[in-house]
């Protein structure tokens, strides 16, 4: 038996904050990055006799993500205590839903190496986060800014396979909580964080092995190297001939490998009850047929309107449409040019490079993009000038067709021109013309080299080359 | 008359003739508490200063010719779960005897608008949990019908406080009778009203869905005016109810309605038990109310020791998670010898809570895990619901139902713990009703028994029927002699004169 035998059954649980400007039971503020313990009040801080009073658009962002991924959304839920101590937590508990959550069932469609996956939500429901601890030598501080920030949980089915799938669900969840406008979708910020349940089984059982959880992974990269060497490691420990115990464990960056945290941590029991300081949440028909009317177009749409109008590919569709600021770029350079195709590959291809994974900023203006992709399309430039262009115009936004004929760069498809810088090259590099009839077709590529060399690497490629051949096949 | 033995409306109109002013009156007291609080201890914190400030404040608008309302002036006593900003809020525990907060409850913010004089911060049972008093981690706090007795509790201060005349009113809170019981044991009217028409915001929590904060006081018209100045809807209390229907005229207004012909309700299982004197005032005040044109009907009511038992599940199951705050970490007290994060948690709490709380912390943390939920939580919820379809049908049947508030008077100090858990709960089976269905229930004296310690009886109605509930205490209360005060105050006015001029 080998790692090909088995295959990993992956369930995730994502936290998403929202990006509503209040906390979720108090009125300060969520902004990230504010000096410690700026943004609190004794609500938060858990001061004596304060009370938590719901901020109902934290409800409605949590609707809005739940309508566009496919949920049914609760006419009524209501809030639950889970209690622990732990000292970023003033209140020794954290309000969320565990009974009864806001929203359930939905899905996530995936395009991966193997055709479309459908990923099933189990739930998601609303939950308050907690503070941060920050550790010195022999003391600890705490910081309460983020307690009571709202987050939304998202958990799903056990129906991801792989790391690729777990990858491709985070950052398809990622594109519509940014198209609705309801998180940042930041790892590097926190506001995305993942956990990962992951048992393994041989191919082709329907049962499910032991899970191991694997708690607060904020990078997509990590997500799939905490799944690939977990999996490993589970896959040696039955190969061995031994048992995986249901623990808790911390992928750690620095060595890529997991490890298992204090049994305490993993074995607690949170003592959930109904938080008698919070009534039903209800949701009426009304407040989800107006959320549903201000939704925006989401990936999955704006995907299939783009495989449709511009006959872009599975994978292209989804790549475009996975960030909402490139999606948007997209649309506004694809009016500019009669070349959809081409364009999409100068984004694709040559300014994919640029993107982070939690920034998709274009330096560039969409109506310039567009114009080179004219450019282009309509054979004005080849595509070595286009990379050159691109480069100047990512240094500085130019107009490219200024550009391009400030600096004389358009190709040269005039036959009668090509056709006299051909015979200078035939006539001159008799030695090459006898190879290439010989039948040594390297020979020809020096020979659009001397051609494109007198053009400035202006001549139009494909149009050179025909003409080349003709040229040495004339003069025989 | 004396100063201490004026009801609300008399100092207040005294205040408005400029007979008296809030200085003097806030001095008299003040001494009151001087003199007596060695002998009955119902304050954690007295805030002189504060109270005669407030009090020249409250002669100086009068001056000016604004008038804040009935209790402008009139110095009065807050539990000491109620946060006052600036004033430490103890809650009676050494966790929190140097907290201060920076903020004033909801009810605190009335008062203040009201132009309240606050004389200081009454004595209770640690967070609330109690019912004589004698888990405060300060000092007990003596009955002043007989020092040896408790004066009830939770809310054991503000009673005794009120009953000395060591303040004009009190606010208590109730969770299970901590306004009615102390308020019975010592001769008072004491008002828990519906859960959802006080606001809850700045009082500590015990068990959130059951907290209701309420007055204390002499009188039933005391009583009324006390919470017209408090029931005002809160918006940022989530649970505040936002259809309480305030009658015309305030709870005030209410006292003076007809009395017409009510069904007043006798629940049949509620004779069980009882001291022979609660019995007896039981049996003359149904005879009192039928003589004065209402009809009683014999109901009953099934779930009273299934009542009792979710109501202690219930509570115990809220209060561990309210209580698990106060950890050592962010405020309050912290053991100097803890060095890690667990040491904090074990060594603070274990310091700085009394045995009640740890024992209610104990039972919330065992029935609430993951083995005993079901069995007990959740069983418990259930049978709060079948207490409010109970009641609902019994509502159909009458307008009010007359029961008792105790199986007795007042008990010694010192004689509560030596109980047994049982005996100490099932004592609390008449108060926990109301409190377990949402349902206001308003204390006042019957008078004292033979060896002149007060008895007293309650009232409960449906939800927001408290205007309804005055009216019938007020019937009784007119008919009827007030109560002597307290040996206590005699005694003390042998030797000082406080008449009023
Ligand atoms: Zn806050």
């Amino acid at each position: 038996m080998s790692v090909l035998d088995y295959e990993s059954v992956i369930g995730l649980e994502v936290h998403v904050e929202l990006k509503t400007p209040q906390k979720l039971f108090c009125d300060c503020s969520t902004t990230f990055g504010a000096p410690p313990n700026t943004q609190v009040c004794p609500v938060c801080l858990a001061m004596p006799g304060t009370l938590p009073l719901l901020n109902r658009e934290c409800v409605e962002y949590a609707v809005r993500a739940g309508l566009a991924l496919h949920c049914d959304i609760a006419p009524s839920s209501r809030f639950d205590r889970k209690n622990y101590f732990y000292p970023d937590l003033p209140k020794a508990y954290q309000v969320t839903q565990n009974f009864a959550p806001i929203c359930t069932g939905g899905y996530v469609d995936v395009a991966t190496e193997n055709g479309m996956r459908r990923i099933r939500i189990t739930r998601i429901h609303l939950e308050e986060d907690a503070g941060k601890l920050i550790h010195h030598d022999d003391h600890s501080l705490v910081d309460c800014n983020r307690c009571g920030v709202p987050l939304i949980e998202i958990v799903t089915e056990p129906d991801i396979r792989s790391s690729e799938e777990a990858v491709a669900f985070l950052r398809k969840l990622r594109a519509v909580v940014r198209y609705t406008d309801v998180s940042d979708g930041k790892m590097n910020e926190g506001s995305l964080r993942c956990d990962v349940n992951l048992s393994i089984r041989k191919k082709g059982e329907t049962t499910f092995g032991q899970r191991v959880e694997m708690k607060n992974i904020n990078s997509f990269n990590f997500v799939a190297r905490a799944i690939e060497s977990e999996f490993k490691r589970q896959v040696a420990i039955l190969e061995e001939g031994g048992t995986i115990i249901q623990e808790t464990r911390r992928f750690d960056e620095k060595t890529g490998e997991t490890s298992a945290l204090r049994k305490k941590e993993s074995a607690a029991d949170y003592r959930y009850f109904p938080d008698p300081d919070i009534g039903e949440v209800l949701v009426n028909k009304e407040t989800i047929a107006r959320i549903l009317a201000s939704m925006p177009r989401l990936p999955d749409e704006r995907k299939a309107m783009y495989k449709d109008t511009y006959e872009l590919s599975d994978y292209e569709a989804e790549r475009l449409t996975a960030d909402k600021d490139l999606s948007d770029f997209f649309e506004e350079a694809v009016k500019e040019t009669s070349y959809p195709k081409t364009l999409v590959n100068l984004i694709l291809t040559d300014l994919s490079p640029l993107f982070g994974e939690d920034e998709t900023e274009v330096p560039l203006s969409p109506i310039s993009l567009g114009a080179l992709a004219d450019l282009l399309g309509k054979d004005i430039i080849n595509s070595n000038t286009g990379r050159k262009v691109l480069k100047v115009m990512l240094e500085e936004d130019q107009d490219p067709v200024a550009y391009v004929e400030e600096n004389n760069l358009a190709q040269i498809n005039d036959p009668e021109v090509l056709q006299s810088i051909i015979d200078a090259t035939v006539n001159s590099n008799a030695r090459a013309v006898n190879d290439y009839r010989r039948g040594r077709t390297p020979a020809l590529r020096a020979l659009m080299g001397n051609v494109m060399r007198e053009t400035q690497g202006r001549a139009n490629p494909i149009l050179a080359e025909e003409m080349l051949k003709a040229t040495i096949a004339k003069n025989a | 008359m004396t100063i201490t033995d004026m009801t609300i409306q008399e100092l207040a109109s005294a205040l408005r003739k400029g007979d008296l002013s809030s200085y003097e009156i806030t001095s008299t007291f003040l001494n009151n508490i001087e003199r007596l609080e060695p002998s009955v201890g119902a304050y954690i914190t007295v805030t002189k200063d504060d109270a005669l400030s407030m009090a020249e404040e409250a002669d100086m608008s009068f001056r000016e010719g604004d008038d804040p309302g009935l209790l402008a002036g009139i110095p009065m006593a807050l539990k000491d779960n109620i946060a006052t900003s600036g004033i430490r809020t103890t809650n009676a525990s050494r966790m929190l005897e140097n907290f201060v907060p920076a903020y004033d409850a909801y009810v605190t913010t009335c008062l203040r608008k009201n132009g309240a004089v606050f004389l200081g911060k009454a004595n209770m049972d640690e967070f609330s949990m109690g019912d004589s008093t004698e888990a405060s981690a300060f000092h007990v706090t003596h009955n002043p019908y007989d020092a040896s007795r408790v004066p009830g509790g939770s809310s054991g201060g503000s009673a005794a406080a009120v009953a000395a005349g060591e303040a004009v009113y009190a606010l208590g809170t109730d969770t299970g009778g901590s306004i009615c019981q102390p308020a019975a044991f010592c001769g008072l009217v004491g008002m828990r009203p519906t859960y959802g028409l006080v606001s809850r915001r700045g009082i500590t929590a015990y068990a959130s869905s059951f907290d209701q904060a309420g007055p204390i006081t002499r009188t039933v018209r005391d009583n009324a005016a006390v919470l017209d100045a408090i029931a005002v809807r809160d918006p940022k209390d989530g649970m505040a109810s936002r259809f309480a229907p305030v009658p015309d005229g305030g709870y005030v207004g209410a006292t003076e309605n007809a009395f017409g012909n009510p069904v007043i309700g006798y629940v049949e299982e509620f004779s069980k038990g009882l001291n022979p004197s609660v019995r007896g005032a039981l049996e003359h005040a149904l005879q009192f109310y039928e003589s004065t044109g209402a009809r009683v009907v014999s109901l009953s009511f099934p779930h009273l020791e299934e009542a009792l038992a979710a109501y202690y599940l219930l509570t115990s199951a809220e209060g561990y998670s309210a209580i698990n705050r106060y950890d050592g970490v962010h405020y309050g007290y912290r053991a100097a010898d803890a060095e890690t994060v667990d040491d904090i948690y074990m060594l603070s709490r274990s310091d700085a809570l009394g045995l009640e709380v740890k024992c209610r912390v104990l039972l919330g943390s065992y029935l609430l895990s993951k083995e005993h939920y079901d069995a007990y939580y959740e069983k418990a919820a259930r049978i709060r619901t079948l207490v409010i379809q109970a009641f609902n049908t019994l509502f159909n049947a009458c307008d009010a139902i007359l029961a008792p508030v105790t199986t007795g008077p007042a008990p010694l100090l010192g004689t509560r713990n030596s109980e047994s858990l049982n005996g100490q709960y099932s004592s609390d089976r008449f108060t926990v009703l109301a409190p377990l269905a949402g349902l206001p229930a308003l204390a006042f004296p019957y008078g004292l028994t033979q060896e002149g310690l007060p008895i007293g009886l309650q009232l409960m109605g449906p939800r927001f029927s408290e205007g309804r509930l005055y009216m019938l205490a007020t019937a009784y209360e007119d008919a009827h002699e007030r109560l002597p005060r307290p040996r206590l105050l005699h005694e003390l006015r042998n030797g000082n004169n406080h008449e009023c001029p």
